[in-house]
């Protein structure tokens, strides 16, 4: 009995002790529990009539649940002068044209940066690293100014130019390639004549999948709630988050819509993570080719 | 292909010896697929990043007030930042006591629980890979710690402890200066499962399973063993990332404790450096100052990040 539960959760190794794994399980289950707890609240709150809501005490979950707030902020969407899913547009715009383009970019580099050793490459990759290290919020005026000189002010390449160059991504494809492809495939490879565009799509892309899954799922995440504020005036390029903001800014009474909002732009996110994270672990045993 | 041009420069060398430059200029042309590869990204990356960094460096030793040009005026702004601004002083504090415990708990946690979940099995590995990294994707929904600390009896935590007769008064956990803190450690950590998380779960993945079991037939007994010897410095180039990112998050920290405690905090006793620049960057219009606050952080967490570099160069050795 004991190893058949233990067979449908472990992948079974010799070196592990059943009091051990039982330990971890129980800790990884608490932990999950402090993580989702307070989520389930959050989303449960969204289904509360307003009567609900504001019940003393606060009940963690939902007694009638009700559509009500999602009903409420369809009401507020379709009264906004600008088409609704104009705003979805260019959000979905947004966050793909700028994960694809970081992806890209930054793979092309990193890989340049862990397997080529060109004058100049330790230094490009610690100003990156550094970069890091810079409270964003003092270059926000500089940028502006750069983003107006180059003439893209009030439109999506404001936001869409300076994310295929954000630091994470060159950070992180170079630990994946460093970490994931040997130097003798690459040069096995171009013994037998590939050139170097060949071996990075060929050779490098596929053998660091669990990397680009990921990365994908961080930029995607970080242009979603891309608000945009400070690059784009005209009301129909602007972007879901600022629009849905501007609807949860209505105060108390819009509690119970703010709890939709919240709930609503949590849905292409998690589709997108749980997609690529399954992937990622798919993967296993793929490794094969060291 | 490669012996060629190796050929030339030592024939060249018995004739005129050639400059460090010219040396220089050949291994540029000859790696010029490489330049290729990171001229796209690195353009961009100068135009949208070093640059303006080096805008705001030129700014911090300026007086600028974003309406009229800016003014030069050397060291003054970092000498009053140091010695005239007690409360830059106070956000100091804050933030070391709070990067102090943020910074290494929530580093361990990611390593920790990627490294748990990996023997699971894909389907239920998936499932809690979901639950533990969920806060960091909850977009706005994470506020609901505001209603769950809420200083009135509607709060969930303070409804409770009345309920129960735990308490007479609720607890003004966002706004009193004795528990703010702690409370920002907690929804902090409940966040702490994000990017670092994700790159070691996709790291341990690709670690190649042929390694464990020679390590298994080498006679390593238990999984603390393999964690030493094998997992760990496999992980190596990973686990540099995770400390950077932890780091420059626990450092910066300040979009996530605003909406908390407010702005400014009761008795600035949530007051971080970057809520500081905040202040006088946003608040103040003083971008000469916000931008010193932002240069003597940068110092700050490069000298942090060298003692973990030490740190970290220890492993499996």
């Amino acid at each position: 009995m004991i190893r058949r539960l233990r067979q449908k959760f472990w992948t079974t190794k010799p070196t592990r002790s059943f009091g051990g794994d039982l330990a971890v399980l129980l800790f990884i289950a608490a932990a999950a529990a402090f993580s989702a707890l307070p989520l389930v609240y959050a989303i449960s709150n969204a289904f509360k009539p307003l009567n609900e809501l504001f019940l003393w005490p606060p009940q963690f979950f939902v007694r009638n649940p009700t559509m009500a707030n999602f009903y409420d902020l369809l009401v507020l969407m379709s009264s906004s002068w600008v088409p609704f899913s104009r705003y979805l547009v260019n959000t979905l715009v947004i966050t793909l044209g700028g994960t694809v383009g970081h992806v890209v970019l930054a793979s092309l580099a990193a890989y340049a940066l862990a397997k080529h050793d060109f004058p100049g490459s330790k230094w490009m990759f610690s100003v990156v690293v550094l970069s890091l290290m810079f409270a964003k919020q003092v270059t926000a005026i500089p940028n502006y100014l750069i983003t107006s000189v180059l003439g893209l002010v009030d439109t999506h390449w404001a936001i869409i130019l300076p994310a295929w160059a954000m630091s994470l991504g060159l950070f992180l494809m170079k630990q994946f390639i460093e970490a994931m492809i040997p130097d003798a495939l690459l040069e096995s490879a171009r013994i037998e004549g590939a050139s170097e565009w060949t071996i990075f799509w060929k050779i490098v892309m596929p053998n660091v999948r669990p990397g680009w899954l990921t990365l994908i799922i961080l930029s995607f995440q970080a242009l979603w709630g891309e608000t945009g504020g400070q690059f784009i005036y005209s009301e129909q390029l602007k972007t879901l988050p600022y629009a849905l903001s501007q609807i949860v800014s209505g105060g108390i009474a819009r509690a119970g819509v703010a709890a939709a909002v919240g709930v609503i732009m949590m849905i292409l996110p998690i589709t997108v993570f749980v997609i690529n994270q399954s992937k990622v672990i798919e993967t296993m045993g793929a490794s094969g080719i060291k | 292909m490669a012996s060629m041009p190796e050929r030339q420069v030592s024939t060249q060398a018995v004739y005129r010896p050639e400059s460090k430059l010219g040396q220089l200029w050949k291994r540029i042309k000859q790696n010029k697929v490489s330049y290729f590869f990171v001229a796209p990204y690195g353009i961009l990356f100068f135009m949208f990043t070093v640059l303006p960094v080096a805008v705001a460096i030129y700014l911090s030793f300026t007086h600028y007030n974003m309406l009229q040009p800016p003014r030069w005026v050397g060291w003054e702004n970092y000498l009053r930042l140091l010695l005239a601004d007690d409360i830059f002083l106070i956000a100091v504090k804050n933030t070391f006591v709070f990067a102090v415990v943020t910074g290494p708990l929530s580093y361990l946690a990611s390593f920790v629980f990627a490294w748990l979940i990996n023997e699971l099995k894909p389907r239920i590995r998936a499932f809690l890979t979901l639950l533990l990294y969920a806060p960091s994707i909850s977009g706005s929904l994470y506020l609901i710690w505001t209603i769950m600390f809420s200083g009135d009896s509607y709060g969930f935590i303070n409804s409770r402890l009345l309920y129960l007769g735990i308490v007479k008064e609720p607890i003004q956990f966002l706004t009193d200066p004795k528990w703010m803190m702690s409370v920002v450690i907690i929804v902090v950590l409940w966040m702490s499962l994000g990017t670092s998380f994700l790159a070691f779960i996709a790291g341990l993945q690709g670690i190649d399973s042929s390694l464990y079991e020679a390590a298994a037939v080498d006679g390593i007994r238990n999984r603390w063993q393999e964690l030493f010897f094998i997992t760990l410095p496999q992980m190596r180039g990973y686990l540099m990332f995770g400390a950077i990112m932890a780091i420059t998050s626990s450092f910066a920290a300040a979009e996530q404790i605003i909406p908390l405690v407010g702005f400014p905090s009761t008795d600035y006793a949530g007051h971080t450096i970057v809520a500081h620049l905040i202040d006088y960057g946003n608040v103040r219009f003083e971008m000469g100052m916000a931008s010193a606050i932002a240069v003597i952080l940068f110092f700050t967490m490069v000298i942090s990040q060298r003692l973990v570099q030490r740190l970290l160069d220890k492993i499996g050795t």
